[in-house]
């Protein structure tokens, strides 16, 4: 039972010792003002992560995400500036636009049998570059829908606020637990991840899944991209590069096997969380480079990579004897 | 309780025919299955039992000939529908996904569900149910990979049968399994023949077969030999249908040759692995050929691993020239000039894009390190005097081994264990898949070899063959050394009937 949650509870571990070390240096930590930015701040990151933990599961990846968020803000800044569309009716518009073109990858990834890596890097090149199709300047999103949306806030007791974003994003995540735990969907996901073959042997829709796994990242990715543009009031061509491998280090940082088959989505969270403690406490630092963030993160990502490998080598013994 | 044979027929197999390119895989073979009957499939390799599984199974299309579950023509399209069809396989290496819980493993794709979600806690019940039906008390909620094989393959029957298997195929399931891991597995066997399910069991062991089948089929070369009960069946006569050969009614005699003496070698005390091989004392005198003959599965490759070092032994004791060694790697046993040819040429040995000189000399140049590397005038001599040596045909010694054909393929291998000058080589099945001419020079290599004061350990399925050159045969049986043949013992007949009889 405990060796079963060691990844997770390892990752949380971390996350906690991370959190003291903080608090002990600057007290404020405990505030919830501190808190609730820490969960607005990264909404955009851990909604992401959500799908990519479906997909990594499955024994896939999805590189497309960070384009498709800065497609999503930029679709939605010239429909609504440009061309005065409703907001909710862009939102609506650019969800499903992204559904297409996940769905789509993941037709090509089963009916060709390519591998995800190069089917996502197709796709991470054509969002980014649809983007500059639709415009090439930052154009900042001003409808009053805007304003509203993120308005929207409890107060938290103590000074903070928890945000609508950050709300979307908690959400997200219950949504993504059942989804995972509680649904033959979620059982299918980590069969394939498990092992493909044995998995169509034992009569799991293999394509299905898999068509509607990077649905699910894209459509997620997408939504991603709209909490990102109330957070940024803007839509640029050249925002979230990069956010694809954020996204894919939260996920390993989370608990979850590269390989496949072996991880939770609550991981995923804490492993969003943990990448945002570091970037809070360099903010708070003041003297560090924000680039000690990918540092951290990086020492991280190797010390779990190899944690992963002597836990599955350590399993394997344990069967043996 | 009525004989089997007055029971339904369950399947019914005629004239099944597949090729693929180049081989007749299986030609006009006829199979029937009862039901509530264990039914033996047994044959050497290649003798088309996997193929005959795999159209059973819908991975191969068939080219001729019919199949009748219940009197209705069937052709599954994939396994999960030959398993919808009610066709269900087990094979050796669990065919289920480690990394989910035994529950999830049960039941996935019809896990009992309510407004779409899945009910775990009702899932883990009905499995906890399901499988004491097994005598299995396992916590249901871990992850498949933390059982025993024996276990998962019991999962693997018990998802089979409750997906309303009528026939049940089990591809040998107990090749990693111990003793009593097989019995459980035996006592599942028969309750669920006594159920009415028709069970097709493949196996290399003969006790086992004897111990629960209730009828064998032997398969040789894609030809039906027989289908026989096997209360009417003598062990030696089921040994002599799948090695395709009458016991001859005057002995081969081998080549005469003074018994050699003196100290050996090469020496192995107690030498064993648990769930590989029993184990074994071996000796082996410089100049002396000893033979390893068994049915396939007996533990032949295994010894020859162990004794090379590519599995590790867990209990004995290694001698070379008397004085205790440590063997335990295939670099160790490079260092004590071993040599060893595979028998999967292919995959194992050769590297098929590499000219023949770089091949050959690729043993040494590993023994001597990658830093000393050995100047090309001395790899090009040390090739040539090798493709002299052992007649290697070819046009000169750049052409990838790929090239050659496979009995020439087999000498580069031998002339890259003879350039490390080894005093102990272990040949496993050279003669394989090499034609007639070859053959005999492979032969006659060995003899040269043993002239010269090499220890040999040959492994072959070629009964006369073995007894043609070697000095003592070692007769395996069900992973254990069972008897030692010297002299005038050694002889194809001796080494058959030692196979077949019982332990």
């Amino acid at each position: 039972m405990i060796r079963r949650h060691l990844p997770v509870l390892i990752t949380l571990a971390v996350f906690i010792v991370g959190y003291l070390i903080c608090l002990a240096q600057f007290p404020s930590f405990a505030s919830t003002r501190v808190i609730g930015n820490l969960l607005t701040d990264n909404a955009f990151l851990g909604i992401v992560a959500v799908g990519m933990t479906f997909v990594i599961l499955s024994g896939g990846i999805d590189l497309s995400v960070g384009s498709v968020i800065a497609f999503t803000g930029v679709f939605l800044a010239v429909a609504i500036e440009r061309y005065g569309l409703n907001p909710y009716l862009a939102f609506l518009l650019v969800l499903g636009l992204a559904a297409m073109f996940g769905a789509g990858m993941g037709l090509l990834i089963h009916a060709f049998q390519i591998p995800a890596f190069i089917v996502t890097l197709a796709g991470m090149f054509l969002a980014r570059g649809l983007c500059f199709v639709l415009t090439t300047d930052s154009i900042p999103i001003n409808a009053p829908a805007y304003g509203q949306i993120t308005d929207i806030a409890f107060a938290l007791p103590g000074g903070g606020r928890l945000t609508f974003i950050a709300i979307v994003m908690l959400v997200t995540f219950a949504a993504g637990i059942v989804l995972a735990h509680f649904t033959r969907f979620g059982a299918n996901v980590y069969a394939l991840g498990g092992n493909r073959t044995s998995a169509e042997l034992m009569g799991v829709p293999v394509g299905k899944t898999t068509i509607r796994i990077y649905m699910l990242s894209s459509l997620l990715a997408a939504l991603a991209g709209i909490v990102f543009s109330f957070y940024t009031s803007a839509g640029y061509s050249l925002a979230a590069t990069g956010v694809e491998l954020d996204t894919i280090a939260a996920v390993v940082i989370g608990g979850t096997l590269l390989t496949g088959g072996y991880g939770t989505i609550i991981g995923t969270l804490i492993g969003v969380l943990i990448q945002g403690l570091i970037q809070t406490y360099i903010t708070f630092e003041g003297t560090l480079s924000s680039w000690w963030t990918k540092i951290a993160i990086g020492a991280l990502l190797f010390a779990f990579i190899v944690l992963q490998r002597g836990l599955s080598a350590a399993s394997v013994r344990s069967r043996s004897t | 309780m009525q004989p089997v044979t007055e029971q339904p027929q369950l399947l019914e197999i005629r004239g099944l025919t597949k090729s693929f390119p180049g081989v007749q895989a299986l030609d006009h073979v006829n199979f029937t299955l009862h039901a509530g009957e264990i039914h033996g499939l047994l044959g050497e390799n290649g003798a088309g039992k996997s193929t005959l599984i795999k159209v059973l199974t819908g991975v191969f299309r068939r080219d001729g000939g019919t199949i009748r579950l219940e009197g209705q023509d069937v052709a599954a399209r994939d396994p999960a529908d030959a398993l919808s069809l009610g066709i269900g396989t087990v094979y050796q290496e669990v065919n289920l996904l480690p990394n989910l819980s035994v529950a999830e493993n049960l039941f996935i794709g019809r896990q009992p569900h309510r407004f779409g979600l899945v009910r775990t806690g009702e899932m883990r019940r009905r499995a906890s149910e399901l499988l004491a039906g097994y005598g299995l008390d396992i916590d249901v909620a871990n992850p498949l990979s933390s059982y025993s094989v024996a276990i998962q393959q019991i999962v693997a029957i018990a998802r089979a049968v409750d997906l309303s298997a009528k026939v049940l195929i089990l591809d040998e399931p107990t090749a990693s399994l111990d003793a009593q891991e097989v019995e459980t597995l035996f006592g599942i066997l028969r309750r669920l023949k006594s159920r009415g399910i028709g069970i097709v069991f493949v196996t290399h062991f003969l006790d086992q077969v004897y111990a629960v089948c209730d009828r064998i089929t032997v398969l040789r070369n894609g030809r039906l030999v027989g289908s026989r009960p096997i209360a009417e069946l003598p062990r030696i006569e089921l040994v002599s249908m799948m090695l395709g050969r009458e016991l001859a009614a005057e002995a081969l005699h081998r080549n005469q040759r003074p018994a050699v003496t003196g100290e050996p070698l090469v020496a192995f005390r107690n030498y064993g692995k648990s769930r590989l091989i029993e184990p074994f004392d071996l000796a082996l005198r410089p100049g002396e050929v000893v033979g390893l003959a068994g049915l396939l599965g007996s533990g032949r490759t295994e010894t020859a691993k162990l004794v090379f070092g590519i599995e590790r032994a867990d209990g004995g004791q290694a001698f070379v020239d008397g004085r205790p060694v440590r063997l335990a790697t295939p670099r160790d046993a490079a260092r004590l000039r071993f040599g060893f040819t595979p028998e999967d040429r292919k995959t194992e040995g050769i590297v098929a894009e590499l000219s023949i000189r770089e091949n050959i000399v690729l043993a040494l140049q590993a023994q001597r390190g990658w830093l000393h590397k050995i100047p090309r005038a001395k790899q090009d001599e040390i090739a040539s005097r090798f493709i002299k040596l052992l007649d290697i045909r070819t046009p000169d010694a750049e052409k990838p081994i790929g090239l050659l054909s496979g009995g020439n393929q087999q000498k580069a291998l031998l002339a890259r264990w003879l350039a490390t000058e080894p005093r102990f080589l272990i040949l496993d099945e050279p003669t394989r898949g090499i034609d007639v001419g070859a053959h005999a020079e492979i032969i006659r290599l060995i003899e040269r070899l043993c002239e010269d004061g090499l220890a040999l350990l040959v492994i072959s399925s070629e009964l006369e063959e073995i007894a043609s050159y070697s000095d003592r045969v070692v007769v395996l049986r069900d992973r254990r050394h069972v008897r030692e043949l010297s002299g005038d013992e050694v002889s194809a007949d001796t080494i058959m009937t030692t196979i077949a009889s019982h332990s």
